[in-house]
């Protein structure tokens, strides 16, 4: 591959159960790319976190994948509230998610952690009040 | 065990999937939270929930799972079952509940998915 192939998504933070439309997308891009099982699994189960956090948190954002020679590169931009305490946020378990959100699922407090688990790195920048980018990466060479 | 074999087993309803019921499967999973599916499942197999909404089938999807069982003869959407076609899952419903839907099909020998770690 000598060129890198990008894919661009808006994540509807209005409705919740569209949350996930883009990872299933990547899904079938990494496919049709010819991408292993495992390397695919990662990175989708990483974004689609990522994806449900923007919608539960911080009304939705974008996000942006890039695949280049050597890794996949997943970037998750909003403009929600920010992470007070990344590394209580990033203790299993722990969540700020409220009771409806739980009854469609989700906020047992297992997204950040794995998405850390799921990718070779990733790096969090949150600023309060203005909003948080993620980015991770999941190496497939 | 052939996914055809889940469905007379627990006298589940067909909702779509038809040609995917001689796919094998070699384990299943049960819970309504969708954030430990993604947190400890492994290995394709089977989802038993609860739940009804999308993010099941995503979730589902995401895992490499090719069948999603609905107890209690929950009812999902049209939508839901469009994306279960579109993912190539296969969708039922079951009467039972899920504790003893799960130990029917353990007892036939469909056991847990083996955890992560």
């Amino acid at each position: 591959m000598s060129e890198n192939v990008t894919f661009h998504f808006d994540v509807d933070g209005e409705n919740f159960s569209s949350a996930g439309e883009a990872s299933v997308l990547v899904k079938k891009k990494l496919r049709q790319l010819g991408f292993s099982p495992e390397i695919i699994r990662r990175v989708s189960i990483a974004m689609y976190e990522g994806e449900i956090n923007m919608v539960i948190h911080a009304n939705g954002g974008s996000a942006d994948v890039t695949v280049t020679d050597e890794d996949i590169v997943i970037t998750l931009a909003d403009k929600g509230p920010g992470i007070p305490d990344v590394s209580l946020a990033m203790q299993e378990g722990f969540s700020t998610a409220r009771d409806n959100i739980r009854a469609l699922g989700f906020g047992a407090g297992m997204g950040l952690p794995n998405m850390k688990k799921y990718t070779d790195t990733m790096e969090i920048d949150t600023v309060l009040g203005v909003g948080t980018t993620i980015t991770m990466t999941v190496k497939h060479k | 065990m052939k996914i055809k074999e889940i469905k007379k087993l627990l006298g589940a309803e067909l909702l779509c999937g038809e040609d995917l019921l001689d796919s094998e499967v070699y384990s299943a999973c049960c819970s309504d939270m969708m954030s430990d599916v993604l947190a400890f499942v492994k290995d394709q197999g089977v989802l038993l929930t609860g739940l009804v909404n999308s993010q099941v089938i995503r979730t589902a999807s995401m895992m490499d799972m090719v069948c999603v069982v609905f107890v209690r003869s929950k009812n999902p959407s049209l939508d839901m079952i469009e994306l279960a076609r579109e993912c190539g899952i296969v969708i039922m419903k079951s009467s039972k509940r899920a504790y003893e839907a799960c130990g029917v099909l353990y007892s036939a020998g469909l056991v847990a998915s083996p955890a992560e770690d």
